[in-house]
């Protein structure tokens, strides 16, 4: 990664993003629930992330607030990953949806919401994709117990 | 007694909105889709209009577990990610911990390391043309490719113990070292390879069946693939030598000569032909690597995470703690978060941790391509023939260890 792009783009989304810093390879930006979609239309269409890898969440219970939510980009032409972090609260994990700009973004956010309950807001399809119909509660947060079962077709005993 | 189970799935639409068509339901366990995923299709007549393609049927929970296990007692479940490569997981995962210690590993384990990520990916696209192939009907191709696949897993078992799930990488180094003759064979086993494989493009490549099964089936343009997070062979199918070995070099790949091969339309031919090519360069990196590799330790001498030699286990009561505490309570990661990825026979493995700085992780995310790939699958299934599924599916390849997880 070179080091005058990772400048350009800090200085570049300087008003939207808080916090930045360059760790192992790539640039992280922490920012706020509400300025995620405009910091990303910059990221794609100013600065080439083109390819949206992934997002999931971190929860840090018994933090305030509680969740992280973790995007990444890449960009294909100048192989250079980029982290949006952003916090949300355990009473409104609410952040907006990157449906209509990514559609890989379509099924990592279903995978999301299954495993953490964040609500992307945007996104029309948010059935389970890895869990099953009538599943209840998100099974990575850390207030999930790990042997807690809910078999959907009942053991035979 | 019959009772009437709950449908795991609600599917995105259950009527069709004209009268002459047909929702059908194919899978989860279905002959023809290797893996268990499950597609709801809309037909007319033969041709699929829409699909709802579903995964999870293999969900067991390992990020979860994760969370509960120290760093080094992880690496058998990450074997059982992307099952057939299963050591390309081993090394990106240890290379994503190695990055948060700091830890440089040395020359030796460099190339090993990129020697068998290239050897894994070699049996990955030979699992993946020969069955795709057997689906077609092609019975001796496939026993051509999976012969020298069951040659290639028993060498490797000659070397970690195991045909499938190696559990060979270690934090800051491998489990052990080649054993004596390895190389030698590993030399006779490339020519074997590059015997049946001739073979196997001389079967097939301009076969007249295959030709029409493959070529303009299943298509995608290069923007449609990056819309949809497509990486690995699928992309570069379409034109776009795009390829984390090259773009941001990691392991030896720096010192490496070879071509990234891509193809033109970006349907199951260019699927098929990119992986052969990706096939062939394996195997002359390899011999380069043969020939770079060079003499010394395979381990880093770190006693956070590389266990003592075991005479001095046995001998000296520091080394004895030190094993203790490394196996039970886990090598202390610092605090901190990493996405490392390499490219895997599939595409873009991401391993996103988080560590506390404590033994076990706090979140460890796989950024698994076949989940990603499984996202935009419809792209290339609607509008062809419902047949088509059939090797559509296979070249995308998509493993559900990885997928599901």
């Amino acid at each position: 990664m070179t080091a005058d792009f990772v400048a350009r783009l800090q200085e570049g989304l300087r008003p939207l993003a808080a916090e930045a810093t360059l760790a192992h390879g790539v640039a992280v930006f922490v920012i706020a629930p509400g300025a995620l979609v405009d910091v990303v239309k910059k990221l794609k269409s100013e600065y080439g992330f083109d390819l949206f890898l992934d997002v999931t969440a971190v929860d840090w219970q018994p933090q305030i607030p509680r969740f992280e939510v973790v995007w990444h980009f890449y960009s294909t032409l100048q192989h250079v990953r980029v982290r949006l972090k952003a916090r949300v609260s355990e009473g409104d994990p609410t952040v907006d949806s990157l449906v209509a700009h990514y559609g890989s973004a379509r099924y990592m956010e279903r995978e999301c919401h299954d495993m953490y309950g964040i609500e992307f807001r945007g996104n029309p399809d948010l059935r389970p994709i890895l869990l099953y119909e009538g599943f209840v509660g998100h099974p990575l947060r850390k207030d999930y117990a790990k042997d807690r079962e809910q078999p959907l077709v009942p053991y035979i005993r | 007694m019959e009772t009437k189970l709950p449908n795991p799935v609600r599917p995105a639409f259950t009527k069709s909105e004209r009268d002459d068509t047909v929702i059908v339901n194919i899978g989860p366990s279905h002959p023809a889709t290797h893996g268990t995923v499950q597609i709801i299709a809309e037909l007319d007549g033969e041709r699929v209009l829409r699909t709802d393609v579903h995964c999870g049927y293999l969900h067991r929970g390992f990020e979860k577990e994760c969370e509960s296990h120290t760093w080094h007692n992880l690496i058998p479940y990450v074997d059982r990610l992307n099952y057939v490569s299963a050591l390309v997981n081993d090394f990106a995962y240890c290379e994503a911990v190695e990055k948060l210690m700091a830890i440089e590993i040395t020359p030796r384990c460099r190339y090993l390391r990129t020697l068998l990520s290239e050897y894994s990916r070699i049996v990955d696209h030979l699992t993946c043309i020969a069955a795709g192939l057997m689906e077609l009907g092609a019975m001796t191709a496939f026993l051509y490719l999976v012969m020298i696949r069951d040659y290639m897993y028993e060498h490797l078992a000659d070397l970690t113990g195991a045909r499938v799930t190696y559990t060979y990488g270690r934090i800051g180094g491998l489990a052990r070292d080649l054993p004596a003759g390895w190389l030698k064979r590993l030399g006779e086993i490339l020519d074997q390879y590059e015997d049946f494989v001739g073979r196997v493009h001389g079967l097939v490549d301009r076969n007249r069946i295959f030709i029409d099964r493959m070529r303009n089936v299943g298509a995608i343009t290069t923007a449609e693939a990056i819309d949809w997070g497509y990486t690995g062979p699928i992309l570069r199918s379409t034109g776009a030598p795009r390829d984390l070995r090259k773009d941001t070099p990691y392991l030896a790949y720096a010192e490496l000569d070879f071509e990234v091969p891509v193809g033109i339309k970006g349907d199951n031919y260019d699927r098929y032909y990119v992986r052969m090519r990706e096939m062939d360069e394996s195997v002359w990196m390899i011999r380069q690597l043969i020939d770079m590799l060079p003499e010394g330790p395979i381990n880093v001498d770190d006693r956070r995470c590389v266990l003592p030699d075991k005479n001095l286990v046995y001998t000296e009561i520091e080394s004895l703690i030190n094993h203790f505490k490394v196996i039970m309570d886990g090598p202390k990661v610092p605090a901190g978060d990493v996405y490392s990825a390499h490219e895997s026979p599939n595409g873009e493995l991401g391993f996103y941790l988080v560590s506390t700085g404590e033994g076990t992780p706090w979140k460890v995310h796989v950024r698994a391509p076949s989940f990603v790939h499984m996202g935009g699958v419809h792209r290339m299934l609607d509008g062809y023939q419902l047949a088509d599924i059939v090797p559509t599916f296979g070249s995308v390849n998509m493993i559900g260890g990885e997928c599901d997880r």
